[in-house]
């Protein structure tokens, strides 16, 4: 097994921290370390979240981190709660998807585009796990182009009632409450689509599980089927409107991405090393071969280059100035890299590298889901072409 | 309840040991610090009993250079109220000058108890703890793997080689806290954001001259080389002779 | 006139084993120094029993100090007792054995004689008058030769590291008072360990269980094998004793116990450095292990590679036969 990760550090990165940003990394990497990793194995093959550490993430205040202390909230700035994702997803992206969720997509919308009544009522109980919440925004038919949802919500005297489907939802399942993003007005219109806050045991509302995944297995996935579903007046998000406000929110998730991303590819190059320098054939440890300290070399230039992207993307968020292009040159190329050192983690341990035993096919698997949700890895070289050359190659 | 909580800055345990140019210290190149882990189980302790009591204060006191405000702020961080480092350049290998330094900062502090972790990971002195409650004329239990408190008195466990002692004791008292005394929490985020405003109080220290001096740091042998002497039954005789002839240990 | 002395412990009325130990060392040091070695018992009335071969392990005087309530340690009582000896003997050195009650004794001492302690030594040496202590640092990573400048000389003993002495002093027996101290805590009771177990840092042979074993009931196979090899103590990895499968006590490594036993064996042990750091110093290592590239074969002098399940058993049989036969 490998050494306890203490992470991987070529460029004295950690300097270019405060101290509260790397007491802050310190935190997630042991707790990673002590309570995730012994079950992640087990949790990933059985093919299930592991539910019984929500509280303690909870009480250590992963959810929501960078939102203000007055919803009981850490209040910390960016790059720390990039540190966190890394640290999450040094674990499992299936563990860090949970977190972005909860903090990203639901906790973030709420707060962002909620009333004052809704952020005293929703965000605490949030923070604390005592809720959990899911993001209805992709659907069977419409992924990458998310206005052309047919969820739709219609005004009625006492509230709204919801009729769609959404898919592909993380924690649809186990969430109390759906951010669900719906259409107004009329069915092709775009701007007419607002969020929602709406109960997962509202009439109407059910939410399945999806079979058969091979990748971020140790994360609930879901459909959710609302027909009919009623809501108050309060359930509208008041200042959502158009498909430009869920699209903010998946700027966030796809910030903590960046850095997550970053974090697995360090798991795997972690194992990798120390693979390399215990596994012997030929009389010598393999990491003596050429071949593998090729890949080794090349492994740990892409993380060192990943993770100086996110700093920066950090920093540049905190003084609020981060763009949405900037976050998906970063969700591009980190979560692409991270593809790529996984699989070639896996190649250099050989055999052993199938076992769940060893973490970087799982990793590997993981990443493919990472490569293609929050924005396909070919829909932010679109963005990037749209802002380089202003002009959309979208359609 | 007021409860002090002597911590230490020490190596991290899985660091490589290098030895320094001086040939006395370690190289603290590249070597990361910690919060003593035995410590961790004297500042959860203290941390608990504060807050079955419902109220009091939790001090940190510790004895090293600049760097150890770090350590503090870990243990702020996870709880703790306020911190004062006794600050000098090197903390002396000497155990009782530690002690001593110690024992002047916590004498009127008017503390309920104070913990200590049973031992420093890095000098292994396991001697700091007692030493300090035989300078302040404290009753003193070592290796604490239970605890409970009464009032002004309290009953703690400690293992020995024959079996468990159960040591009845008055408060105030000093404890030294072993592994399994109970589990250390996390520092929360929360909490790190919160030690940030929490005071640290920095103070000189002096020590007697030193009666205890190392005169040496150096690596351990290495071991001879061994060898596997086989795969799967067939090579059980094979140990058990050479256990027998070669290493004359059966 | 000076000497050394030594501070023994003894267990059920019989003299402790490492108090030979300690004896061993503190002649050791007298007869660098110059001086006779005195060793003190403290205990209930009737301890001179335990006392009784103190001269068969090298001592010139045993000086014996009884009160009613010194039946089990007595950190107070113990501590003021010897104490006041140390002080009215004018010792060049005093040695205690680093043991649960050692530990907690020692540096009470050192601040009633008002000098520095060096604990835990593996080593002892005289330069120049001046007693130099050798002793494990860094969770046994590296070594610390310290000077005692100051008299007595105070140091504790680890465990297995002094062989025992040899007879041919005269052991003169004297009673000395007993000096109650403050009396600030009260041992209650002690709960006894399970019969007959020998503890993990005093055996002279340890088998120690991982994780390997898969199971808390395959332990059993841990503590045949310990009983095959005679006195033999069984051990445990930190894993296993998080796991709740074995108790704390018997966990050997750095935040467990550190142990210098004549043969250690490691069974479905990976050999992660916290345990290594525990039992590096053992004399022999065997290592089993399924895992050839398992860090632990790196320490071992012979180790062997295959199903513990299948090995150990047969290991059991062989050493019982060779025991035997």
């Amino acid at each position: 097994m490998a050494p306890r990760f203490e992470g991987v550090d070529f460029y004295d990165i950690g300097s270019l921290l405060s101290e509260e940003e790397r007491a802050v990394r310190q935190t997630v990497r042991d707790w990673i370390e002590e309570r995730l990793l012994p079950v992640i194995n087990d949790c990933y093959v059985e093919g299930h979240f592991p539910t019984e550490l929500i509280p303690e993430m909870a009480r250590l205040g992963f959810f929501g981190a960078n939102l203000p202390e007055e919803y009981g909230c850490a209040g910390l700035n960016n790059v720390a709660y990039g540190l966190i994702m890394q640290e999450l997803e040094r674990g499992d992206s299936g563990v860090r998807s949970f977190a972005s969720v909860q903090g990203g997509l639901v906790m973030y919308p709420i707060f962002q585009f909620g009333s004052a009544e809704q952020k005293t009522h929703w965000l605490p109980r949030l923070a604390s796990g005592e809720l959990i919440g899911c993001f209805g925004l992709t659907e069977p038919d419409y992924g990458s182009n998310p206005g052309g949802m047919i969820t739709t919500a219609k005004e009625t005297k006492d509230g709204w009632v919801l009729n769609g489907a959404k898919m592909w939802i993380t924690n649809g399942s186990t969430a109390d409450i759906a951010i669900v993003w719906a259409k107004t007005g009329a069915i092709d219109d775009p701007t007419s689509i607002r969020g929602f806050v709406v109960p997962t045991d509202a009439p109407g509302f059910t939410a399945k599980d999806q079979k058969g995944k091979l990748s971020l297995r140790a994360s609930d996935t879901s459909e959710l089927v609302l027909v009919d579903v009623k809501v108050g007046r309060d359930a509208l998000l008041p200042k959502s409107g158009g498909v430009k406000s869920p699209l903010m929110c998946l700027t966030q998730a796809r910030y903590g991405i960046a850095w997550g991303a970053v974090g697995a590819a360090m798991a795997c190059y972690h194992e990798a090393v120390s693979y390399g320098k215990q596994r012997v054939m030929f009389n010598k440890p393999i990491a003596s071969f050429q071949l593998q300290q090729a890949r080794l070399a090349q492994m740990l230039t892409e993380i060192t280059k990943g993770q100086l992207l996110c700093l920066q993307l950090g920093r540049l968020k905190d003084k609020g100035t981060m763009t949405p292009q900037q976050v998906s040159l970063a969700k591009r190329n980190n979560v692409d890299m991270a593809c790529e050192v996984a699989r070639e983690a896996r190649r250099l341990l050989g055999a052993n590298g199938i076992l769940v035993e060893y973490s970087a096919m799982r990793h590997m698997a993981n990443l493919e889901s990472v490569y293609t949700y929050e924005g396909t890895h070919d829909m932010h070289t679109l963005i990037l072409g749209e802002e380089i050359t202003g002009i959309s190659a979208f359609e | 309840m007021k409860i002090a909580v002597c911590i230490k800055r020490v190596p991290d345990t899985e660091a490589r040991v290098k030895v320094a140019g001086d040939g006395v210290s370690i190289d603290e190149a590249g070597v990361k610090f910690i919060l003593n882990p035995y410590d961790e189980y004297a500042l959860e302790e203290a941390l608990q009993r504060k807050e079955q009591a419902g109220a009091g204060e939790v001090v940190v006191v510790t004895l090293g250079p600049e760097a150890a405000q770090e350590t503090i702020r870990t243990a702020l961080a996870m709880g703790a109220d306020r911190g004062v480092l006794l600050k000098c350049d090197a903390i002396p290998a000497d155990g009782l000058a530690v002690a001593k330094a110690l024992a002047g900062e916590l004498k009127d502090g008017g503390y309920d108890l104070v913990l200590f972790g049973k031992l420093a990971v890095d000098d292994a002195n396991h001697a700091v703890g007692p030493m300090v409650a035989e300078l302040l004329g404290l009753p003193c239990v070592t290796a604490v793997v239970k605890l409970e408190l009464e009032g002004g008195t309290g009953t703690a466990e400690r293992e020995t080689e024959g079996g468990v002692e159960v040591v009845d004791f008055a408060q105030p008292a000093v404890l030294t806290c072993e592994k399994g005394l109970n589990t250390p929490r996390y520092p929360a985020l929360k909490g790190i954001m919160a030690a940030k405003k929490k005071p640290i109080e920095a103070k000189p220290v002096a020590f007697e001259a030193g009666r205890y001096a190392v005169q040496s740091l150096s690596l351990p042998p290495d071991r001879k080389e061994g060898r596997i002497v086989g795969e799967g039954l067939g090579a059980v005789s094979e140990l058990v002779r050479l256990l027998r002839t070669e290493a004359k240990v059966i | 006139m000076a000497g050394t002395l030594a501070v023994t412990e003894h267990k059920g009325g019989a003299l402790r084993k490492v108090s030979r130990e300690v004896v061993a060392a503190a002649r050791q040091l007298a007869d660098a120094l110059g001086g006779t070695v005195d060793a003190i018992v403290v205990g209930a009335p009737g301890v001179d029993a335990a006392g009784a071969d103190l001269g068969g392990a090298g001592a010139d005087r045993v000086l014996v100090a009884t009160h009613d309530s010194f039946g089990r340690y007595t950190p107070d009582g113990y501590a003021a007792t010897i104490a006041a000896q140390a002080k009215a003997g004018g010792y060049a050195a005093v040695v205690v054995a680093a043991t649960a009650t050692g530990k907690d004794l020692a540096p009470r001492l050192a601040v009633l004689l008002d000098v520095p302690l060096a604990s835990d030594v593996t080593g002892l040496a005289v330069e120049l008058g001046t007693v130099v202590a050798t002793r494990p640092v860094y969770a046994g990573k590296a070594i610390q030769q310290v000077a005692l400048n100051a008299a007595p000389a105070l140091v504790s003993i680890r465990p297995n590291s002094f062989a025992p002495g040899v007879a041919g002093h005269a052991g003169a027996v004297s009673n000395v008072n007993a000096a109650l101290g403050a009396a600030r805590v009260t041992v209650r009771d002690v709960r006894a360990a399970q019969q007959g177990a020998l503890d993990v840092a005093e055996a002279p042979i340890v088998v120690s269980g991982g994780r390997g074993l898969k199971a808390p009931e395959h332990f059993k196979l841990i503590e045949d094998l310990a009983r095959a090899l005679g006195t033999a103590a069984v051990g445990a990895s930190r894993a296993v004793v998080d796991a709740g499968w074995r108790p704390h006590g018997e966990q050997v490594g750095q935040t467990g116990k550190t142990v210098s036993p004549e043969l250690y064996v490691a069974v479905g042990i990976s050999g992660a450095i916290q345990h290594l750091a525990g039992m590096r110093t053992a004399k022999i290592i065997v290592a089993i292990n399924k895992d050839k590239d398992a860090p632990i074969f790196k320490v071992a002098d012979y180790g062997i590679v295959g199903d513990l399940f299948e090995i150990v058993p047969r290991l059991t049989e062989e050493i019982a036969k060779v025991r035997a036969g």
